[in-house]
């Protein structure tokens, strides 16, 4: 243990984790954003909503099925995933043809109703969730305590961040939906099936805010509103990386999520602002955002 | 049309003059609050073509402004409500001048990351009292004259303030600057290629509009005698887009309608908890869908398809 700043290092790296922590659910809502916003034109605003639903069918399959965290970080995405399909299919495919504005409203609307729908059924005072046996305890670093837990959200993320990023960028597949994202009208005309691909960037976008979801259900209280206040900030991630790269989606919420545990180690009465304030001096500096491309 | 058009506003006038005799007062003021809002929210989406989806910012904290100013100042409430819509104003000019940096989508986005932002703020400042808010707030008496702890009396003062500015609106529209606006809606590069400084006429109506917006949220202020977080919550962000979708998006009495009809669901869905916000989000969901015009813009188009009908 040492001191720095009048601050002890349990303290400082303690907060840092929990800014990392929080910048993982930053980088994986927004990796998932900026999919679904390259290829549908969408600013899918359930986003948050469908994180929240993650966390309760993960809590739903504990206490109604049985099952368990583990079961739980697989099914849970594949459920609301088929959920995100099935909004997509019934939805939001008949706006595209439209401004882009009604997208937003549409899935706003949607937000609203699934929130509405769960606060109704399980109340606004969070459930608990209790940490896997496999990872209760953890290891202690000698300048700081490091719960198991924490370091595997940390692990987990980031390599749920690089496959789909190597997905995206090295396979066949995601050299489809690099193309149909550049130019959807030329694609379909070489044969594929471009509709198809639409509603599965849709699925897959949902599942990883759903997988994000269950990492937060033991940390995080499981509650209705754990979604809608998230992904405000998740918007501000967004305007300050830009939409353009994944990538950089996934540094900018990484860099973030760290940015604001220092702010709370330092100077906390700012903590709860400092990526709007960032984002602010963004648009100042760099009107396209940091890794964005002037529309 | 079955009558001309001055009768119809004379009919609506009067109709709003009678109105508190046949209504609950406190819903009559709530409404033309909401009204006023809607009506300068929907200056910039329905004319400008801006969606901003942070309005409860410029609402909340006039509120704030006029309540403290004339609680802990002891300010007459026609004087609180013009540092109300002062405040305002001046938090529109630096959000919007941020927000127009960027066009679309992103200017929803960052306009609801600004608003949130203030929520914080506000959440945390002493002069709001947190989670209490600002109790208490006397009406006190207008111009030193009128008793407007007088609901009656209150009631023709809201009902003022919003003739004034629904008119401030309706020349603005009409104005050379509002078809200038206007043009921006339709084709901003075109704007911009015919030598407008397109950013200043956004801006300038984003002031506008969030001074107006301002004004609803002190006029609240006085008719309930408190502020809370509520007013600068993103809740009440998607409350204002929906009452201008649900009315009509563009049209001038749009809004009025939506901002009725989403503080009656208010009222009469209160007890029920959480089925106003599932209600709420249905109707997104099936004005976007189906109804894109709105209901006073659905009618409009009604009525000229049958006027182009008689033509024939």
């Amino acid at each position: 243990m040492f001191t720095l700043l009048g601050i002890s290092s349990q303290a400082l790296f303690g907060q840092l984790l929990i800014g990392l922590i929080n910048g993982a659910f930053y980088a994986i809502l927004s990796l998932g954003l900026a999919l679904i916003f390259g290829l549908l034109n969408i600013i899918n605003f359930t986003h948050g909503a469908q994180y929240m639903m993650g966390a309760f069918v993960a809590w739903l399959l504990l206490s109604y099925a049985g099952l368990g965290y583990w079961a739980a970080l697989l099914i849970a995405p594949i459920v609301v995933g088929v959920t995100g399909i099935v909004v997509e299919r019934l939805f939001l495919r008949r706006l595209y043809q439209l401004d882009h504005l009604y997208g937003l409203l549409l899935t706003f609307g949607l937000a609203l109703i699934l929130e509405g729908v769960f606060r109704q059924m399980f109340g606004v005072s969070g459930l608990p969730y209790q940490i896997p046996a496999e990872l209760s305890d953890g290891y202690n670093l000698g300048f700081m305590f490091l719960p198991k837990y924490r370091a595997w959200i940390i692990l987990i993320s980031l390599v749920v961040c690089i496959a789909t990023w190597l997905l995206i960028e090295k396979t066949k597949l995601g050299s489809y939906l690099r193309a149909a994202t550049e130019n959807p009208a030329l694609v379909r005309a070489f044969g594929i099936n471009v509709p198809l691909m639409i509603t599965l960037t849709y699925g897959f976008g949902v599942a990883l805010a759903a997988f994000a979801g269950v990492l937060a259900a033991p940390i995080y209280q499981v509650s209705p509103i754990m979604g809608s206040n998230l992904i405000i900030v998740v918007f501000a991630v967004v305007v300050i990386g830009g939409m353009g790269s994944i990538l950089g989606s996934v540094v900018t919420g990484f860099a973030l999520g760290l940015i604001e545990g220092l702010t709370k180690v330092f100077y906390p009465e700012a903590s709860s602002t400092a990526i709007f304030i960032i984002m602010a001096i963004v648009l100042l500096i760099k009107p396209a955002g940091l890794f964005g491309r002037r529309a | 049309m079955i009558a001309s058009r001055p009768v119809w506003i004379a009919l609506l006038v009067a109709a709003a003059l009678a109105a508190p005799f046949a209504v609950y007062p406190i819903f009559l003021m709530k409404a033309l609050c909401f009204a006023l809002f809607a009506c300068a929210f929907n200056l910039l989406l329905g004319y400008v073509g801006l969606l901003s989806f942070g309005h409860a910012a410029y609402f909340g904290f006039a509120a704030y402004i006029t309540g403290y100013t004339a609680k802990a100042w002891g300010w007459p409430p026609e004087v609180a409500l013009v540092a109300g819509g002062a405040a305002a104003a001046g938090l529109g000019l630096v959000f919007g001048g941020l927000a127009i940096r960027r066009q679309g989508i992103y200017f929803a986005m960052i306009t609801l990351a600004l608003a949130q932002m203030l929520y914080f703020f506000c959440v945390q400042a002493p002069f709001t009292h947190g989670e209490d808010g600002i109790q208490a707030i006397p009406r006190g008496r207008l111009f030193g004259l009128i008793e407007l702890g007088d609901s009656l009396a209150m009631y023709y003062f809201v009902l003022a303030v919003f003739g004034a500015g629904f008119l401030l609106i309706q020349r603005t529209i009409h104005s050379p600057f509002g078809q200038v606006l206007k043009a921006i809606r339709e084709n901003e590069s075109r704007a911009i290629s015919l030598g407008y400084r397109v950013d200043r006429y956004k801006l300038a109506a984003f002031v506008l509009s969030a001074a107006l917006s301002g004004l609803a949220g002190a006029l609240m202020t006085l008719v309930f005698q408190f502020a809370t977080l509520n007013n600068v919550h993103w809740h009440l962000s998607g409350e204002v887009v929906l009452m201008t979708l649900l009315g009509g998006v563009g049209t001038m009495l749009g809004p009025v309608v939506g901002a009725f009809l989403v503080a009656a669901i208010q009222q009469y869905l209160a007890q029920l908890g959480a089925w106003v916000t599932i209600v709420q989000g249905a109707i997104f969901v099936v004005c976007v869908l189906l109804f894109r015009r709105g209901i006073v813009g659905e009618i409009v188009a009604r009525l000229r398809w049958l006027r182009a009908g008689k033509g024939k």
